[in-house]
Parts: C-alpha cells; structure tokens; sequence
C-alpha cells in the first residue's frame, strides 16, 4: 500500500509562502487571545476550590446554583455540568485552608434538598502551591528550549536549531491559543499536553531537517528551495503516516476519554494537526528566510571533509616516515 | 553469506523476557512489584503541607528558656525577668558571682550566640543553628506524621517530603468523608504537650486581664479546651513539655471516662517530681497544643514520672490524642497547602475511560501498520507490544506511580512509538525504488533511519531530563514515563526489529514475495 507517488517531488517550499502568513495570523490571533480574555487560571495555578458530585438522576443545576449563591461563604461559586448530566463541577476562587473545615460536609449540608448526590472529587489548592509551579514550570520550560537549540545547532546549524525552535514556539503558542478559545482551564494536564507537545513538535522537525541535511550532502548543485523540496517530498508518507496514527490515538482518546482528561486530549489534537503542519511547511520555510546559504555549507563540508583527508594523510606519512 | 550471532535478537529476546516478567504482577495483580496506581485513579486523599518553621524557632526559644529557669532554681542562681520572645531570650542575673557559673552553662549548650550588657543577658541562635532548626522541623514532622499514620491503621499511606519546605501526605482509600476527617485531624494535631504553673497571685484578676499585660509578669493567658469563655493564667515558661514524654496510652479512669496516661523520661520525672514537691497546694494545668485541659491542685509530690489527661473525651479522641503524643509533637504547626481528594468510584471511571482509549488507539494503530506495512507491519506490533511491556515494567521496578496525565502519556507513546518503524520501513521501501538489493536495502535503511531516530530521541531525552531535574511533582512524573518511553523504544523498535529482521532475512530472500513482507513491491 502507497499514499503518495514516490517519484514526485511537491513545490513545498512554494505553499510556504502561503503557509507563512497563515501561521503569522493563527500565531498573532493566539498571543492576541492570551492578551484578552487571556488564560482562564485553573485552581492548580490560581489556587481555589473544585467539588465534582455525581447525582443519580439529573442534575438540577438551577436549583443548586440558587442555594449556594445564597450563602455568604461561597461568593463567586460556578456551578456546571462536566461531561454528563448528573454530574455538576462546583468551583470556588478561595481555597480554604484551615484543616479542621470540612467543604465536603458543608456542601452536603447545603445541597441535602436537591436529591440523592456522592461526592466524588474535592480538590483544594492553596496560592502558594500555584506561584511555585508558575516559577518552576517556566524555569524547566525556558531551560528545555535553550538545550534543544544548543544539541540542534551542534548537530546542525545554528539556523536549523533556531528555525526548530520557532517552529515549537509557533505550535505551542497555537495550542495555547486554541485552549483559551475552547475555554479551558489552566491547569497542570494542559501543561503535561503542552510538554508532549513539544517532545513530539521536535520530533517530527527534526526527521525532517535530517533529510535535507543528507540531500544537500549527496545534490551539491540544487538551489536549497529543490533540496528542500525534495527532502521533504521523500519523507511525506512517513510524516502523514505518523502525524495520523497520533492523531488517530490522540482522537480517541478526546472521543471517550471524557471530560476529565479534556485538558490534555483537546490541547493534544490541536498541536497534532500544527505540529505537523509546522514541520511542512514552516520550519523549513524559516531556514529559507534566515538566508541558509546552501553554498557557504557546501563549502564548510567540503574544507572539513578536505581537512580530516588531509590529517589522515598526515598521520599515513607519519607513521610510514616511523617505519 | 556469513551467519553470525545474532546480538540484537538476543538482546530483545532479553527485554522482551524482562518486560514480560516484570510487568505480569501488574497486569495480573500476582506477587511483586507492582505499577503503583495514582490517587486520581484509585481514589484517596492527596494532602501537601506547609510547615511554619518560625513557630519551630520560636518553641526553641521556649524550650531553651525552661532550661535556663529549671538550672538556675536548681543551682539557685537568681535571675530575673526572663522572657523569651520570637527570636532571642532575655534574663538578668542577680549576683554578679554567678556569672562564671552561668557562662559555662550556656557555652554547653550548641548554637547559642550570648550577648551580654553587665548582668543583662540576650541569647540568640546562630545562624546554622536556625537552619539546623528548621530542616529538623521538617524531617521530624515527615516521622511524626508518618507515625502518626501508621498506627492510624490505612494500607499503604505515604509521607515524602517536597520542594523545599513541603510535606506530600498520600492516603489511599479513605472512603468516607468521616475517615478523611479524622486522618486530617490527626496529621494537623501538634501534640504538644506542656505541664504549666498556675499564676496564683494574679489569677483572681484573669477575666480582666489583657493580653499584654499578663506577659509582662512573664505568664499567659491560656482557655480551656471545653470552654473557651474560661479562662487561667499560666507562668509563660513551662515546667516542662512534651519532649520528656516515652509514652502515652488512652486508658478509663476510676468513673469509665477515657482519658491519657503518660510516662516521662528520667530527666522529665525528676523535673516533675521536684516541681510538684515544691508546690504542694498550689495548681498546675495540662495543656495540649495551647488549650487547659485539667488544673488539679497537686496534694503531694508527685514521683514517678508519669500522669494523665482527663478532659471528656470521646474514646477516638482519646486514642488518637494518645497516637499524637506517643509519636511526638509537631515542632511546628502545619498548614494545608493543598488537599485533593477523590472517590473510589471517579478513579474506576478515570481507569474505564483511559482503558478504552489505550486498547481503541492500540487496535487503530496496529490494524493500520499490518495494511500499509504487511508483515513489516505485524513485526512492528510485536515491537510495540514489547514497548507497552517494558514502560510498565521499569515503572514497576521503580515503584513509579501511574497517574492519568501518565496513562494519557503511555497512549499518546503507542501513536509515537510507531514513528521509528515508519521511518524504517520507508527507508526499507527507498533502497526497493532505487533497485538495491534487500539485504543492501534492510542495512541501508536501519542505518540511514538510525541517525535522525537518534537524534530526535536524544532531544527529547534532554527534555525529559531538564523537566525531571527542575519540574514539581506532576511534571517530574511526566518526564520519568517520557524518558523510559523513549529509551523502551529506541530498544523495541531500531534494536528489536533489526534483530528480527536479520533473524527472518533468508526466509524473505528465498520467499521473494516482498509484497507480502513489506507491503510494496522492490523493482527489479
């Protein structure tokens, strides 16, 4: 079985330029949604309250949210359905902290008139515990972009392991941007999303910048818009194989793996899609415009290579010059 | 053609044994070590805790000036208004002959930093001695707590110390609401326990009495724990405290009420027998964590180092104030950072719904490579059989805890891991287009597949690396399975395979049907 005419080489490089302003709208429209309306805080970052309760009919939503407004301890509490309709999410902006209360109990209490419920999740986060991880995710995150580029451009070039390191950018910034439009909170499954994320974003770029590093050593005449073409062309079946049997897993597990796991499965199969996406037609692209000049590269492998003959040689006369 | 060992295939053979073996406790709940299952999936209650190390500082002050009161009646050194505040303890010696006397006391006593204007003394700690402090006050409240825990009678609960100043407390099945309560009171209850002197001069005036004025005749104002309108004052430097305790046990009393018997060390037996022998007639009240709970007047000397509590007790009560007292106070409060609680039944969901996304993906994914791929196909599923395996046993060996985010994690490693074997079978695939021989091909296309694998794994490596050494507890969770994946695959799916393939490449020569091997037809 075959997708793609294994002989033809695509004009990538050419949807690229249409591709190139696509991201710059998706990619400002993103850092514009984190402007405003911005991140909805999830309780492991802001801190709060989240009571998840499960009643055995139909939840009345109406009913529970009236009570509990009315009382004073539970100013701003949102009450809403997750995932089926008996089960209703109970969200406070405090935590409280003292040990001795018991919400559980005390929401109990209060909501004894609207039918038979179980508790089935409370979760209290204090501010201190979301500061921290603020400080420490940002840290391991910034850290882990400063090693990628510094491995990729030992490896490669320092505007390969730059271009590699936009294009993450780019599909992170998108993913983000698509959970704040799907109005979901930010909370540490989003940022478990966000990390495969880029373990996978990196990933497929760099198979791909492999091969156009192995095409410009074997094509040593071609214009770097052919080599990429022709990298990139000789690697699409795997890039569309693989980018599908992701997005397949990450599809099933959005379709049953509930609402629970929301926060990870939607950021997931946004960033499948763009993480692809990206390696195509956008990191690629970057190298172009950061004027790789395919022919001082040429030469720097030609001199290296010359070198390490001319040293073989050298110690060939030397040892013989031994003997 | 030459037939040599074949390392890879042993080598998978070896892996695959390892991760069959290892991974069978788990799947099949036989003895061994088992994939420790997260709170999220089997339900139970998560708690950090935040320790007030200053209040820690502070009772060491306390502490310490109690010392300094008991040796100087004992030696009958006078010295005056001794006070000890939030960071330094201050006193006046009387007769300046005593100094020498003095000196040489506190200089046996670690960490103090002794200033002195004539006979007026300030005492503070050193620096190393505050950090000694408070890490101490960490460390013992994990054992404490731990202790606390274990006689509390749950499977399995644990106690690890987190970030800097944190403690993560991990109950698994509390069930009800009432267990969660109880656990929760009996982690936060300080246990500390004090035998003070009742001010009788001043107490009369208690009632009218402010705050600051009672610490200026150097005592305090302390409510009992039944009745918090009543009140006692109490001389602010104990006469001694919990730390001289062996032993508590809930007991009745003559009348059927539980109350606590306890039983001091030597030191704190002799402190309270001299004490008690000088204050025939006068009170003394037992107080635990800041509350009065008894103030019997002593009727004679009390020897034997031992004693009660009484105080209307529930017999639970009871029991668990003694498990407190017998595992040793907290030396500084504790407050809930964060509390996460879930239901057995949401965690049995949680595990349903991942399930049914792990074996739909898996069947997606492996019914996809045996079209597209063939046999080649069917090889890689065994690779990626054996990945599943491996992740699980290597967590198992550690003792890893699977959570959901872990779960979401290995199914998400099931759509990455075929990635390698796509490449391969490509590569493979590229050496039939451009008419090379199938051995040529098969070598070709592991080694040219090898070096972006690598590359790629090794990136990702790093990542997993830095969000271990600098993420919290989610996010270092995360980096273990991210590593053991990849490295499970780099084995399973460039090692294995090739080592299959190598075993198999007579049987595909002599076949010929490449089609059927590799789902395309080579050029001739």
């Amino acid at each position: 079985m075959n997708f793609f005419r294994y002989d033809k080489v695509y004009d990538f490089v050419k949807i690229s330029s249409y591709a190139i302003v696509l991201s710059a709208i998706l990619f400002i429209t993103s850092l514009v949604l984190m402007v405003k309306p911005g991140f909805s805080l999830g309780i492991d970052f802001a801190g709060g309250t989240i009571i998840q309760i499960q009643y055995d009919k139909q939840a009345p939503l109406q009913q529970i949210r009236g009570i509990l407004e009315d009382i004073e301890a539970y100013k701003g509490v949102q009450v809403s359905e997750f995932g089926a309709p008996e089960e209703v999410l109970i969200k406070l902006p405090t935590a409280t902290s003292q040990v001795d209360k018991n919400i559980g109990d005390e929401i109990s209490e209060a909501l004894k008139e609207t039918g038979s419920f179980t508790i089935r999740r409370v979760d209290i986060v204090g501010p201190r515990v979301g500061d921290e991880l603020k400080e420490k995710g940002t840290i391991a995150l910034i850290l882990a972009l400063i090693s990628i580029m510094v491995y990729v451009s030992y490896r490669y070039e320092w505007r390969f392991a730059l271009a590699a390191v936009l294009a993450l950018v780019h599909d992170i910034v998108i993913a983000t941007g698509a959970i704040i439009l799907f109005d979901i909170d930010l909370n540490l499954d989003v940022i478990a999303a966000l990390l495969t994320l880029i373990g996978y974003s990196i990933n497929d770029t760099i198979i791909i910048f492999d091969r156009i590093r192995e095409t410009i050593g074997t094509r040593v005449n071609n214009s770097l818009s052919d080599v990429i073409n022709e990298a990139l062309s000789a690697t699409l079946s795997r890039t569309i194989l693989t980018s599908l049997t992701v997005f397949f897993v990450v599809l099933t597990l959005y379709l049953f793996g509930g609402e629970i796991i929301v926060g990870f499965s939607l950021p997931m199969l946004v960033g499948s899609i763009v993480g692809s996406y990206s390696s195509l037609f956008v990191a690629s692209k970057l190298v172009v415009l950061m004027k790789f000049d395919l022919k001082k590269y040429n030469q720097k492998l030609a001199d290296a290579e010359k070198k390490a003959l001319e040293k073989k040689k050298m110690r060939e006369m030397y040892e013989r010059g031994r003997i | 053609m030459k037939k040599s060992f074949n390392t890879k295939l042993f080598f998978f053979f070896i892996a695959t044994l390892f991760g069959v073996l290892l991974s069978i406790p788990s799947l099949f709940q036989t003895n061994g070590p088992k994939v420790v299952l997260g709170l999220d999936l089997q339900g139970g209650l998560n708690l950090l805790l935040g320790v007030k190390t200053q209040e820690a500082i502070k009772s060491r002050y306390t502490t310490l000036a109690s010392e300094i009161n008991y040796y100087s009646l004992d030696e009958q050194i006078l010295i005056d208004s001794l006070k000890s505040k939030e960071d330094s303890i201050s006193f006046s010696l009387l007769d300046s002959n005593e100094m020498q006397k003095i000196d040489d006391y506190l200089a046996k006593i670690p960490g103090l930093v002794v200033n002195k204007n004539n006979l007026d003394y300030t005492i503070t700690l050193s620096e190393t001695e505050l950090i000694n402090i408070e890490n101490f006050a960490i460390e013992q409240a994990i054992g404490n707590i731990r202790n606390r825990l274990d006689q509390f009678g749950l499977s399995e609960p644990s106690v690890t110390k987190q970030g800097v100043d944190s403690i993560l407390v991990q109950l698994p099945g509390i069930k009800t609401q009432e267990d969660e309560q109880r656990a929760l009171e009996l982690i936060s209850k300080g246990g500390h326990l004090q035998m003070m002197a009742v001010d009788e001069a001043r107490n009369a005036r208690v009632n009218n009495m402010t705050a600051q004025e009672a610490e200026s005749y150097g005592d305090v104002i302390l409510p009992f724990v039944n009745d918090s309108t009543q009140k006692i004052l109490l001389k602010a430097i104990p006469v001694l405290d919990g730390s001289m305790l062996t032993d508590a046990r809930a007991a009745y009393d003559q009348n059927g009420q539980p109350i606590i018997n306890f039983t001091l060390n030597s030191q704190g037996g002799k402190i309270f027998g001299d004490f008690s022998g000088k204050n025939v007639g006068n009170r003394m009240a037992v107080v635990l964590d800041g509350k009065v709970y008894s103030a019997p007047v002593i009727r004679e000397r009390i020897g034997g180092g031992s004693g009660q509590i009484s105080g209307g007790f529930s017999v639970q009560e009871a029991s668990d104030i003694a498990i407190a007292l017998r595992s040793g106070a907290l030396p500084a409060p504790i407050v809930l950072l964060e509390k996460r609680s879930v239901g057995p039944s949401l965690g049995a969901d949680s595990i349903k719904a991942s399930l049914v996304a792990l074996i739909s993906g898996s069947i997606l994914v492996i019914v996809f490579m045996v079209v597209y791929y063939g046999l080649a196909g069917v090889i890689a599923n065994i690779a990626l059989v054996v990945n599943i395996l491996l992740i699980i046993a290597v967590m198992s060996l550690f003792g890893a805890t699977l959570t959901l985010p872990g779960m979401a994690g290995i199914i998400l490693s099931v759509g990455m891991a075929v990635d390698a074997n796509v490449i391969i079978n490509e590569r493979i695939r590229e050496g039939f287009r451009a008419g090379e021989s199938f051995i040529k091909s098969l070598e070709n296309g592991y080694a040219n597949a090898s070096r972006a694998i690598f590359d790629s794994n090794l990136t990702g490596l790093i990542t997993a690396v830095l969000l271990y050494v600098y993420g919290t507890g989610a996010i270092k969770g995360f980096a273990i399975t991210m590593a053991i994946g990849i490295i499970a695959s780099v084995i399973t799916a460039i090692v294995g395979t090739h080592g299959i393939f190598r075993a198999l490449q007579n049987t595909i020569l002599k076949s010929g049907n490449y089609s059927l091997w590799f789902g395309y037809k080579r050029k001739v």
